[in-house]
């Protein structure tokens, strides 16, 4: 189990628990507005894109190098940016803070 | 004249998927006030097609479909989702729609988001044959689940090999069924693809263990109630305990036709999505729409269209006028392979072949002249990016160095 924080465009932080899944479809499942993961999960639309909380950076880990490559295809890039469909929820990233990206 | 903002008007969707769901959340973003009540005839929670034949039929039971939006967003957006109600009837003169219960809804403003159905060809025999299903629904995949369940799916028959037929050959294969191939024409994708990509995936089901036979136009099927045999023109036969179809699609659009809206190989629309009725929208597969980019008139079956017509519809019934001009996009997953392709190759003249390093890594570069129409990438996410980028900027590309995969994509722009 994981608690996952998620800080909307509007500025609005909700804060979710999820057990197994993709990131991405956690948000996808309960609302969290700016994340439509269009392709449904598998790294073809960069819509579900989020920026990590620089402290959490190192526990949710780097982005793959196919995801690295799509997110060039997002706006507002950083080095904190990830394709929240590709990241697996699991004990190991319980309690971070993800900004969407708009 | 009408103020779209009026918490009292409503906006009627008919058909909640990829395009209408998309529609309706798109509408609370611009600020529709007012009621938006979407129809669809499908009872599932509107869900994702392109999982269908691809992770979800190759998951058996495990995996459930992928929702496109949950349960709770729909309440939150204050959307009304009337599912397993088909609509019967549009009369745009009187402003409302008419349920298949014979109830019916006024609307102020109305979107057709009805999409397509796959098309059951006329072969003799198709009606009483055994497990024959196309692949569009979940019913239509619950469908094979249930008869392979049922102990068929150890031989199985895909008549057409275009991107849904092959996708689930691959995901039959996984599944552990002796999979055959019918395609009518000389080659798989001949519709979407360059012949290089088709001797790739060809190769890629031959190594995979399923057999494609090209040149194959079925022209019966007999059933002895468990097996059918499929017959094609060549007087070849094959046995199959499972029939997929997969020869493409019909949009629908009757309905719309019956109410007077113009209908040119889907539903005519302007580039606000808008129908010869000034209060009536249609959006994703059912549309014949102009394309800026291609400066012409195109239909297509995507993902990236329903969503992107969705925003633009959305934008033009709450008064802001939004010009539809993406670039499509598309994806197909076929064993560990993944397609991406960018723009629309029709009418090209010249494709250039790109190859990387690595194994299975590569792009189809396809051009009129001087001007890049699209790239087909496999397993090479970063032809697809930088495909975009090109397209998007319309830099012009020099050929040569696109051809030497030692000169980096980034610099292949002409100087
Ligand atoms: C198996 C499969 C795999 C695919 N893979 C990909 C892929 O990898 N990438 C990609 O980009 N695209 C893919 N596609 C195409 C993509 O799914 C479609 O382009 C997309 O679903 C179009 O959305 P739509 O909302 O316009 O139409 P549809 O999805 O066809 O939805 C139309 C809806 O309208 C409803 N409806 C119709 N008439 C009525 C009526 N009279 N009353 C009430 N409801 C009605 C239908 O029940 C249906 O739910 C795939 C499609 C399939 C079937
Ligand atoms: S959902 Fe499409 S890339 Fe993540």
């Amino acid at each position: 189990m994981a608690k996952i924080t998620f800080i909307t465009n509007d500025g609005e932080k909700t804060t979710l628990e999820g057990t197994s899944g993709s990131v991405m479809s956690l948000a996808v499942e309960n609302g969290i507005s700016g994340i439509d993961g269009d392709c449904g999960g598998v790294c073809s639309c960069a819509t579900c894109h989020v920026h990590v909380a620089e402290e959490d950076m190192e526990r949710v880990g780097e982005a793959s190098e196919i995801e690295a490559v799509m997110l060039e295809l997002a706006d507002d890039v950083t080095e904190f940016s990830r394709l929240s469909c590709q990241i697996e929820i699991s004990e190991g990233i319980d309690g971070i803070v993800l900004t969407v990206a708009e | 004249m009408d103020d779209p903002m009026k918490s009292q008007e409503v906006c009627a969707i008919i058909g909640a998927s990829h395009a209408g769901v998309n529609c309706a959340f798109a509408l609370r973003k611009e600020g529709w006030k007012g009621k938006i009540i979407m129809y669809d005839g499908d009872p599932e929670l509107p869900y994702h097609r392109p999982p269908l034949s691809k992770a979800y039929l190759s998951a058996g039971d495990i995996m459930g479909l992928t929702p496109l939006k949950s349960e709770a967003a729909y309440l939150k957006e204050d959307i009304v989702l009337r599912l397993g109600t088909r609509i019967n009837a549009i009369h745009p003169k009187r402003k409302e729609i008419i349920l298949e219960n014979g109830d019916s809804q006024a609307y102020h403003k109305l979107v057709i988001a009805t999409g397509a159905r796959p098309i059951i060809p006329r072969i003799p025999g198709i009606e009483t044959a055994t497990h024959l299903y196309p692949l569009r629904t979940a019913a239509h995949v619950n469908c094979i689940q249930e008869a392979i369940k049922s102990g068929a799916g150890k031989e199985v028959v895909i008549i057409g090999g275009g991107y849904i037929g092959l996708e689930t050959a691959a995901s039959l294969k996984k599944l552990g069924a002796n999979v055959k191939v019918l395609e009518r024409e000389e080659r798989i994708l001949a519709r979407v693809t360059a012949p290089v990509m088709s001797d790739f995936f060809h190769q890629l089901h031959t190594e995979n263990d399923v057999e494609v036979l090209t040149g194959k136009n079925v022209v019966s099927i007999e059933s002895n109630g468990n097996q059918n045999t499929v017959t094609c023109e060549d007087g070849s036969h094959y046995i199959a305990d499972l029939i997929i179809v997969g020869v493409g699609i019909k949009v629908n659009v009757e309905m719309a036709e019956k109410a007077g809206i113009k209908i040119k190989n889907g539903i005519l629309v302007d580039n606000s999505a808008r129908t010869n009725d000034k209060d009536i929208y249609a959006i994703g597969d059912c549309t014949y729409h102009f394309n800026t980019y291609y400066d012409r008139f195109v239909r297509l079956e995507s993902v990236q269209n329903a969503v992107d017509q969705a925003k633009i519809a959305a934008a033009a019934i709450c008064g802001k006028e939004a010009g539809y001009n993406a670039i499509p996009w598309f994806w197909s997953d076929q064993f560990d392979v993944k397609l991406q392709m960018v723009g629309l190759s029709e009418g090209y003249d010249e494709v250039i072949i790109r190859k990387e390093n690595t194994d299975n890594c590569f792009s189809l570069w396809y051009f009129i002249g001087d001007d890049l129409l699209s790239v087909d990438a496999v397993n090479n996410a970063k032809a697809y990016v930088w495909g975009t980028k090109f397209l998007k900027s319309r830099v012009p590309i020099d050929k040569e160095k696109l051809k030497d995969s030692t000169v980096d994509l980034k610099a292949i722009p002409k100087v």
